[in-house]
């Protein structure tokens, strides 16, 4: 009998780190949109697919070159979420959170029949623009796509992170996080600050998109990924930054890891498995703050 | 002297709630400090103090949303620092809160039947079925409400509104009405009175004094009216910075150098007075 | 409430139908109800069958989502459980379909309680997340625990026997489906007058206060999610009984949707608004299927487009109906009926 394949090990755990690193991209849209909103945003799964799928229009579609067609793909992202939080999200301000929280479920039907009729329900490729030449890190072979979409990903996550902290935006999100009172007195134009929170997850979530589309093809069903997202943000916290990282990771690694040493059905048990778990253990997640409600 | 039950009055017997060496932190913030006090059974005690001096914190210990760093409180004789709110229920701790918590899908009562709900005993399926037990038990718990707290608060024409259709004030009385239907021991009240004219304060005081003597139900509460403070209260705690400063009877209390202090600020009080009285400063 | 519609004891005052006016329409809905399988032709009797068995799920998700204010998107795939429960025990053991019916209940109350556990102790988002979870890994278990559910080809479930006849036919089940229908709405509206129906509503409302009065939260919660479960595995155990093939894609996660929109159409919190959701909805795609159809000649790709228009459309009404309509169709018949009350006057 063989010893413990090694190598192979590593190479899985490297592409879990890849896709770990997507949906560490797809968990910070969705913490934007909560940080400064409050709104827990359950179509962030299907903002990531129209994404791949304007993606996919423009440079399959329309021939337009894949730069300019990432560039146009991110700014579609941005404007969805601007439209969504115009007519939808900012009439339900003030509405109860069970309330908002059930329209974003609807929104994610509303999205996903749009995909399904505009681009029909067969899954589709998107045009190789990544190159196909191999990537090792040692000896270990990983994807160019994944190691590609991996560095994308880090470079638009460190970003945020510096924005967040030392641009003036950043701070004004955190502050509207904290309190929209207090931030509108200080002057903070909260109404912007929600608009910008929309229009910036819009397009994080669609770069996400471009970049899963990518690896793994396009279908009206992707949305999906955005469930393993959401458990991304359970295990890190609903409000942070931080543990959108190192849960996007964790889950990128345990949902590799499942899929191949169990089998590709097993993904997704793998994945609620853990969900299950964070539940019982530490329901606010890693980095969660746990509020403490004034009385 | 910080904390122990000084003088008693009239009707007032062994301490029915303690609190003892309570400390609550938040992160480093020290919010209650070495916090000891005795509430006398059958008597109003209130808590009052400077804003921020602790006061729902120490509500909150007591009703069990807070776990204090350090310290006991015990009801009757038994330890409740580990039990969850609704246990206190059981036995016997009621309470009303700063901010009006009342049920606003419901009407009044409904609000006032959920105070029930300790002692009733019908289950899910009793429920659903209705007729037989669970109808009985409506159909007592109900003349029970009506005669023992509707009648007695007055708010027998707005039992069948829905809440959130109430002025300030009823709403108020609602909920201590909830309180009362749960038949309480203790009954804890946070701001009876705030944000009320004189007659409401006059009513409310009467019904507070009406529990106490009908009912032998024992009132802690907290208040910044300090008229119905002094008026009505058999002993006062004042707290301050998340310490007792003094402890007492009113009067006691209002002479208290510290409690002057904590109000007033330092300096000196006799200059004080005579600038009051329009004499030159000394 | 009416202006001088007076009652002179407690009992009356709680009563459900207190004014003769409601007794009159109860009766002539009755008769209607009675009348229907006599008078109605075959795709009316089977709209009507249908729509009794989203009335109960759709009833027990409201007792869930509206009266307890906790989401839930697995009541599909929890009534596939009930499905798959009724199915294997018809097969297996042949038990009298009452009792399937029944077990079914009892399985998916289990398993409400089972997920319920870890998501209910915190706040009612996560419920919700755990629910679309449990749909997931249900329908893996439903697609590969073969010897239980047959796997991909599923279960051909035989029809539910009742003193020695076979009901195969929508005239017959109307006869099962009506009586459970009734009940289930009925111990729905006696809940809310009574002691746990108010504890729900006040988990709802202000759960830090419903703790103060020494209502248990997570049991509460627990015992709304266990009910609101059984209800969902009666309706799956119907609905086997009715279409008589169970598969995996027979409770597909738009299915839940499809009642999360049933309650919030209907009017959450309301009983009435249970019915008229589920009504609603139970028509929504049959008037879909009509417009495509008349739409085929022109476009003839219309049919394919059926499963994604409906998907969308169900999603707008979500989000039509918490815009503008909160309350939903209950409010809205409460509007005509006090126009029709008050007529010619305004208000």
């Amino acid at each position: 009998m063989t010893g413990f394949d090694w190598l192979f090990f590593a190479e899985i755990t490297l592409a879990g780190l890849g896709s770990g690193a997507l949906l560490a991209l797809t968990a910070l849209a969705f913490v934007l949109i909560y940080k400064a909103t409050r709104v827990v945003n359950l179509a962030i799964g299907e903002m990531l697919m129209v994404g791949a799928y304007l993606f996919f229009s423009f440079t399959a579609g329309w021939q337009v070159h894949w730069a300019v067609a990432i560039g146009l793909a991110l700014a579609g992202g941005g404007v969805l979420g601007a439209v969504l939080e115009r007519t939808i999200m900012r009439p339900m301000l003030g509405e109860s959170p069970i309330s908002t929280f059930m329209i974003t479920i609807g929104l994610g039907s509303v999205l996903a029949g749009l995909v399904e009729i505009v681009w029909g329900a067969d899954p589709a490729r998107l045009p190789e623009f990544m190159g196909n030449a191999p990537v090792f890190i040692g000896e270990a072979y990983v994807s160019r796509k994944i190691a590609i979409g991996f560095a994308a990903a880090a470079l638009v996550i460190i970003a945020f992170v510096v924005a967040f902290r030392f641009w003036r935006g950043g701070v004004a999100l955190r502050a509207t996080a904290s309190d929209q009172g207090a931030a509108y007195s200080c002057g903070i134009d909260v109404p912007r600050v929600f608009s910008y929170a929309w229009i910036v997850a819009g397009m994080a979530a669609a770069g996400a998109g471009v970049l899963v589309g990518a690896v793994g093809g396009i279908s009206p069903t992707m949305g999906i990924f955005g469930l393993s997202a959401l458990v991304v943000v359970i295990f890190g916290g609903l409000d942070s930054v931080a543990g959108a990282l190192v849960g996007g990771l964790v889950v990128g690694l345990i949902e590799a890891w499942a899929g191949t040493y169990l089998g590709g059905e097993y993904k997704m048990v793998a994945t609620f498995g853990l969900l299950l778990s964070v539940l019982l253990v530490r329901p606010y997640g890693l980095f969660g703050t746990h509020e403490i409600e004034r009385l | 002297m910080a904390g122990r039950n000084v003088g008693a009055g009239n009707g007032q017997g062994a301490p029915v709630l303690e609190i003892d060496r309570l400390t609550l932190q938040f992160g480093g913030l020290k919010v209650l400090n070495d916090v000891s006090l005795a509430v006398p059974q059958g008597a109003v005690t209130t808590i009052i103090g400077p804003n921020g001096a602790g006061k729902t914190s120490l509500f909150n210990c007591i009703s069990g949303f807070y776990r204090p760093k350090a310290g006991r409180v015990t009801f009757e004789g038994r330890d409740i620092t580990a039990a969850p709110p609704p246990a206190r229920a059981k036995m016997g701790l009621a309470r009303t809160f700063q901010n009006i918590s009342l049920f606003r899908g419901m009407t009044v009562l409904d609000n006032i039947k959920l105070g029930r709900h300790v002692h009733m005993t019908s289950g899910l399926l009793d429920g659903l079925l209705y007729w037989g037990r669970a109808e009985r038990e409506e159909g007592a718990i109900r003349a029970e409400i009506e005669e023992k707290v509707i009648d007695f608060l007055e708010i027998n024409h707005i039992r069948n509104r829905p809440v959130a259709a109430l002025p300030y004030g009823l709403r108020k009385r609602v909920e201590m009405a909830r309180a009362l239907a749960m038949q309480p021991r203790v009954l804890m009240l946070d701001e009876p009175v705030a944000g009320m004219n004189r007659e409401e304060t006059e009513d409310m005081a009467r019904f507070i004094l009406d529990v106490k003597e009908e009912w032998g139900v024992t009132i802690l509460m907290v208040e910044h009216d300090m008229g119905l403070v002094m008026d009505i209260s058999d002993h006062v705690v004042v707290l301050n910075f998340g310490q007792v400063i003094a402890a007492g009877r009113p009067a006691e209390v209002q002479a208290h150098p510290e409690v002057i202090k904590a109000y007033l600020g330092a300096g000196d009080i006799g200059q004080l007075r005579a600038r009051i009285a329009g004499e030159p400063a000394a | 409430m009416r202006i001088g519609a007076l009652k002179d004891s407690y009992a009356a005052d709680q009563a459900l139908f207190d004014t003769r006016v409601q007794r009159v329409w109860l009766a002539a809905g009755a008769l209607l109800l009675v009348a229907l399988p006599f008078v109605a032709s075959d795709y009316w009797l089977f709209l009507a069958c249908l729509v009794g068995i989203h009335v109960i799920s759709t009833t027990g998700l409201n007792i869930l989502t509206g009266y307890t204010g906790l989401v839930s998107l697995g009541q599909a795939a929890f009534m596939g459980v009930g499905a798959y429960t009724v199915g294997y025990c018809q097969i297996r053991f042949g038990t009298p379909f009452l009792l399937n019916l029944i077990a079914a209940g009892l399985v998916t109350a289990a398993l409400g309680v089972l997920v319920g556990v870890p998501s209910l102790r915190v706040k009612g988002l996560y419920l919700a997340i755990a629910t679309i979870a449990a749909s997931f890994i249900l329908h893996f278990v439903f697609q590969n625990w073969t010897a239980v559910t047959g796997g991909t080809r599923g279960l051909s479930i035989p029809p539910a026997r009742m003193f020695g006849h076979d009901l195969a036919r929508p005239q017959q089940l109307y006869w099962v489906i009506l009586p459970f229908t009734l009940l289930a709405v009925l111990g729905a509206a006696n809940l809310f007058r009574t002691r746990w129906g108010r504890a729900f509503i006040a988990v709802r409302d202000r759960d830090i206060s419903a703790e103060v009065l020494g209502i248990p939260l997570l049991k509460t919660k627990l015992m709304s999610f266990a009910l609101s479960s059984f209800y969902a595995g009666i309706a799956g155990g119907l609905w086997a009984y009715f279409f008589r093939v169970v598969t995996p894609e027979s409770f597909p996660f738009v299915y839940s949707i499809f009642f999360l929109a049933a309650v919030i159409v209907g009017g959450m919190g309301t009983i009435l608004g249970g019915i008229l959701g589920a009504v609603f909805m139970t028509l929504v795609p049959e008037v879909l299927k009509l417009v495509v159809g008349w739409l085929t000649p022109v476009l003839p790709n219309a049919v394919a487009l059926l499963a994604p228009v409906r998907t969308i459309v169900f999603g707008l009404l979500i989000i039509g109906f918490l815009i503008f309509e909160p309350h939903g169709l209950a409010e809205v018949w409460r509007r005509i009926r006090r126009f029709f009350h008050l007529w010619p006057f305004r208000t």
